[in-house]
């Protein structure tokens, strides 16, 4: 088998438009969480959001391109050319023709739907642009990456709800580690801050309409962001062969289906894919210093998830650091498992945890050591990283320092 | 709109029970209507009267509308619809 590092990474997120800008936030403990903009708002229960401020995408792309790329599809190529541009690489020959690019989306062009649905239903037109299928559909970024920067080999889109960039980057993993490609572009994104994007989630009645509090005795439900992060996933001899930086290196993961319920979180599927990873990665518990959770911020997740890691870790649980991302930048969905990838980089290779702010009461059903509020600097060899998605599918990434 | 019936019968339907089944009494677990049955019921109530109940399902005990019972669900919807008027 061969070992796996991440050579680049790229990111636009509520927390900033680079992985530097975001690690300072994320270190700063900031908040990307504020009022939604955009048309019919006034008619949402939920107004509050991880919306993407100070981003034109007429500044960045072409006309011709706009017709083509949906929001989540411009997200994604801008994180892609930021990892690219870090990992030095340019594809061509036997390297183009078996790289590829794996990606998470679980709504895809949602916007594009959104138009367009309103274009015929609303407005009565009978006519829409000729590029919406192209558009909207879920494979799109990939698509898009791998005509960017001519990557020919195994490419394709996995969609596992909220937990899709994370099933997304195991598969990039799996594919390098098996020889099978020496190089993969990987992550996801999403951008489903849209009228009907938003309207839909509030049919669940777990949004909160005030702020993303996870593991805090407080909190009342899960906000919403949107963004994408994408990284390089690149064999180990070939990054060393050409002198590459290494970022960390992917050691295991592991997937899971609760097989049990649509909607509610089970802590056995939880702790399967957790006690997985491990296994997969070859690692103890005691290896583990810190785990990005899913952490949504309902009670529901917060509560399994916290028993699952309890369960799997036993003695070491009260030692491991746990915290979310999210009472930062909100719920990626489908993009949520790359971005947060990106604070499992910081902790392994910053020693530098990032923390769950918004933290106002312990909850006793989640007793962990969640980083309230501030990060911290410790010195972390490994790093987990939790998805667990709508219809019981679980996905977990183990992360180590590059060495 | 007669307020206790339709709740009654909103709630029958989506217990899979016949109205006469479901008394003010009931508790909505009795009936067996789970997390996800009861996000759906206020649904269809608040489509049925166009009205907005005030429900969290991250907390559905602490919500300002009570759903102990049936009669207790009625009582809210009443309220509410008195203040639409």
């Amino acid at each position: 088998m061969k070992r796996v590092v991440i050579t680049g990474a790229g990111t636009i997120n509520p927390l900033g438009q680079s992985v530097a800008a975001t690690l300072h936030a994320m270190q700063e403990g900031h908040c990307g969480i504020g009022p939604l903009d955009f048309r019919d708002v006034d008619r949402l229960s939920t107004k509050i959001g991880g919306q993407i401020q100070d981003f034109e995408p007429e500044a960045v792309f072409n006309r011709q391109q706009l017709s083509l790329y949906d929001r989540f599809t411009q997200f994604t190529l801008l994180a892609a050319k930021e990892a690219l541009l870090q990992s030095g690489l340019v594809f061509a020959g036997e390297l183009a023709a078996k790289s590829g690019v794996v990606l998470g989306t679980a709504g895809g062009g949602v916007s594009t739907w959104d138009d367009n649905y309103r274009a015929v239903y609303e407005d009565g037109k009978n006519r829409v642009h000729p590029f919406v299928v192209p558009k909207l559909m879920n494979n799109a970024a990939a698509s898009h990456i791998s005509m960017e920067y001519n990557l020919k080999g195994p490419s394709f889109t996995v969609s596992t709800a909220c937990a899709s960039s994370n099933h997304a980057m195991a598969q990039a993993f799996e594919i390098v580690r098996s020889g099978m490609s020496p190089v993969m572009v990987t992550g996801g994104a999403e951008s489903m801050l849209c009228f009907g994007g938003v309207k839909a989630w509030e049919g669940l009645r777990v949004m909160s309409r005030d702020a993303c509090r996870p593991f805090s005795a407080t909190r009342n439900g899960m906000v919403q962001g949107e963004g994408a992060a994408v990284f390089v996933f690149e064999e180990y001899d070939h990054a060393k062969a050409r002198g590459a930086e290494m970022l960390a290196e992917v050691i295991g993961y592991a997937m899971s289906s609760d097989a049990a319920d649509i909607v509610m979180p089970s802590k056995q599927g939880a702790a399967r894919a957790i006690s997985g990873a491990l296994e997969n990665a070859k690692l103890n518990p005691e290896d583990v210093g810190y785990i990005n959770a899913h952490g949504t911020g309902t009670t529901a997740n917060d509560k399994t998830e916290c028993a699952a890691v309890a369960h799997v870790f036993g003695q070491h649980a009260d030692q491991v650091m746990i915290s979310s991302t999210k009472s930062m930048h909100g719920h990626l969905i489908g993009g949520t498992g790359a971005v947060e990838l990106l604070a499992c980089i910081m902790a392994v290779r910053d020693g530098i945890i990032a923390p769950t702010i918004g933290y106002e009461e312990p909850d006793p059903e989640c007793a962990l050591d969640v980083v309230p509020n501030v990060a911290r600097e410790v010195r972390v060899d490994v790093a987990l990283s939790n998805a667990f998605a709508f219809g019981g599918l679980n996905a977990v990434l183990a992360l180590k320092r590059a060495s | 709109m007669d307020v206790e019936a339709k709740v009654i019968e909103i709630i029958a339907e989506q217990a899979v029970l016949d109205v006469s089944d479901v008394s003010l009494e009931s508790t909505l677990d009795s009936l067996g209507i789970d997390s996800l049955g009861l996000v759906e019921s206020i649904f269809a109530i608040e489509e049925a009267f166009d009205i907005n109940i005030p429900f969290n399902a991250n907390d559905p005990t602490e919500s300002d509308f009570d759903i102990s019972s049936v009669a207790a669900i009625v009582r809210g919807i009443e309220k509410l619809v008195a203040e639409k008027a």
